[in-house]
């Protein structure tokens, strides 16, 4: 197994790749605004670090958010492309599922990233592996108040004291993933990698939606566009 | 020709998503999704819904461009993807499918530019491209005189829009008359009903000596005549009235560049290029002036993953060295670079 692995969900271009048994390189660089710049130049950065080439990765997976939409779809669209290009299946992996992994806490917490428009995304997790609610979009008062929170430090002063991995590093999602296919036969992997008809754009479409699923995004919101009245007047 | 690259090119920068396939310059495939129904209720492209439509449509319009043209993604040559200009989050999934797609091929990348794009796309129709040529874009986005050179190596803008694209104007004045989004084809229906001199709306600088257009009063004009006339409108007379105003300048302009620069080839593209009467008129005025004209069939004018593919044939003849995978998607790429 060659899980090669990326995010783009957060303001970390991330990428790991993962032989089933330990992450191989890893290359993370925090800049929001340039996902479409940095990640295929890390992608070949870690494949060059680890001296494995691209036809030997038999999974793609990219996190699939929720997280801001115009970095989550790059990586998404690479993981699409390249299984393509490769002829291996491509996956998506919940971005706060990643995040909740990395903490390895046994314990319940709730995971929290910047879902901008002053609200963050989060989720519930019972332990590390196992997600109790969520994700969903909320004004930082509507999270989970009693449990410990992980991820962005952000409204510190509503949701309490933030604590482990601010961002996500692929090396997380690439071990989650590798994990969850090690339980799956190549056959069944293909089937949880099937792109379904239509989009997961409601909290109740995500809340349905497994460790390991399709790439597809996770956006929780709808598009925001105004349905225009009647022409405005030119005259006074 | 069997020894020519295969070029894959693909289109993001607005609600089309474009796959097309060439070998050299002969077409092999051309396949579009659009997302303009979607835009419809909207009365305009909105960009989340255009981006999150791309995604959604990239993969199965990839396989449907193959398909069509009896290729595999093994059989690819080179990619070329439209870099700008165009919607900063549309023109990112196409571009981050691109690098994609040439990372796990091993092979080159071309970032382009949009509007070379359209001028490159002729030379799958028509031939090779007359050095120079004049190319008018006319469409929702874009309003540009270019001198070409070559379209591998020099764009030179001459001219372009100072407010609305013609396209643009179409679709708010097909607003103010009731026709449905997008406005071009409701318009040019109309006005085959009407007069095309019913009503004397202005023609926004067309005797200013400038080789720019300006299409804002126009539309204002308009909209102040249907507000005046509301009852005893007939809706047939304002569209071809205001679709000769249009049609009138662009073509004054583009024979205006073609006489001021000595060239004797004229290129018009674009989604506008698809009217009817801009057809007309541009031949009638290209012909009293001995200058040829070349407009692509309608469906190569509006924006196609083939005249990015076909652009990207020009830049791999020419030997131009492909693109880095750190390009960004660059919204307000200028026309003089041709590529990235
Ligand atoms: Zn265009």
């Amino acid at each position: 197994m060659l899980v090669l692995a990326f995010d783009t969900a957060t303001p970390a271009v991330t990428a790991a790749l993962h032989d089933g048994t330990r992450v191989l390189a890893e290359s993370t660089t925090v800049d929001a605004r340039r996902h479409g710049e940095l990640l295929a130049p890390a992608i070949e950065a870690v494949l060059a670090e680890s001296g494995a080439s691209l036809g030997e990765v038999t999974a793609v997976v990219a996190g699939a958010g929720p997280g801001p939409y115009t970095g989550l779809r790059v990586g998404l669209m690479t993981a699409r492309a390249l299984g393509a290009t490769l002829g291996v299946p491509a996956f998506g992996v919940c971005t706060l599922d990643a995040l909740a992994y990395a903490t390895e806490s046994a314990d319940p917490f709730v995971v929290v990233t910047d879902a901008r428009r002053k609200e963050l995304f989060w989720a519930r997790y019972g332990d590390a592996r196992t997600r109790v609610d969520g994700p969903r979009v909320a004004r930082p008062h509507d999270v989970p108040d009693g449990l410990p929170i992980v991820g962005v430090r952000l409204y510190e002063e509503i949701v309490g004291e933030v604590s482990g991995p601010e961002h996500l590093s692929a090396g997380a999602l690439a071990a989650l993933a590798a994990e969850r296919l090690a339980g799956l036969t190549p056959e069944q992997a293909l089937v949880v990698a099937r792109l379904p008809e239509g989009r997961i754009d409601s909290e109740e479409a995500a809340q349905g939606r497994g460790v390991l699923g399709p790439a597809v995004p996770i956006y929780l919101r709808r598009p925001d566009a105004q349905i225009p009245g009647a022409p405005k007047k030119v005259t006074a | 020709m069997a020894d020519q690259p295969i070029v894959l090119g693909i289109e993001t920068s607005c609600d089309e998503t474009g796959i097309g396939i060439v070998r050299g310059h002969t077409l092999l495939a051309d396949t579009i999704a659009s997302s303009i129904d979607e835009h419809a209720r909207f009365g305009g492209v909105v960009p989340e819904v255009a981006s999150r439509a791309h995604l959604d449509a990239m993969s199965p319009t990839v396989e449907s461009a193959l398909a069509k043209a009896g290729l595999r993604l093994a059989d690819i040559d080179a990619i070329a993807v439209t870099a700008g200009p165009g919607l900063a989050g549309a023109l990112l999934v196409g571009v981050a499918a691109a690098k994609a797609y040439a990372l796990g091929l091993g092979i080159p990348l071309y970032g382009v530019n949009h509007l070379a794009a359209h001028v490159a796309v002729d030379q799958l129709e028509h031939g090779p491209l007359p050095k120079p040529c004049l190319a008018m874009l006319v469409s929702g986005g874009h309003s540009s005189l270019l001198l070409v050179p070559d379209v591998a190596k020099e764009v030179i803008s001459l001219g372009s829009t100072v407010d609305d694209a013609a396209g643009e104007a179409f679709d708010k004045v097909a607003r103010v008359l009731g026709l449905p989004f997008p406005g071009g084809p409701h318009i040019d229906r109309a006005a085959r009903d009407g007069s095309a001199t019913a009503i004397a709306f202005p023609r926004g600088k067309a005797d200013d000596g400038t080789l720019d257009f300006s299409f804002s009063g126009l539309k204002t004009a308009v909209a102040r005549y249907v507000e005046k006339h509301g009852g005893s409108l007939s809706i047939p007379d304002v569209a071809a009235s205001f679709q000769e105003a249009v049609v009138d300048v662009l073509t004054r302009k583009a024979l205006a560049a073609c006489a001021q620069h000595d060239v004797h080839d004229l290129l018009i593209g674009g989604g506008v290029a698809a009217n009817s009467r801009l057809r007309a008129l541009a031949q009638e005025r290209c012909d009293a002036a001995g200058v040829r004209l070349r407009v692509p069939r309608p469906g190569l004018c509006t924006d196609n993953g083939a005249m990015v593919a076909a652009l990207g044939a020009n830049l791999l003849e020419a030997g131009i060295a492909p693109s880095p995978l750190t390009i960004p998607a660059d919204s307000s790429l200028p026309i003089t670079t041709i590529h990235v």
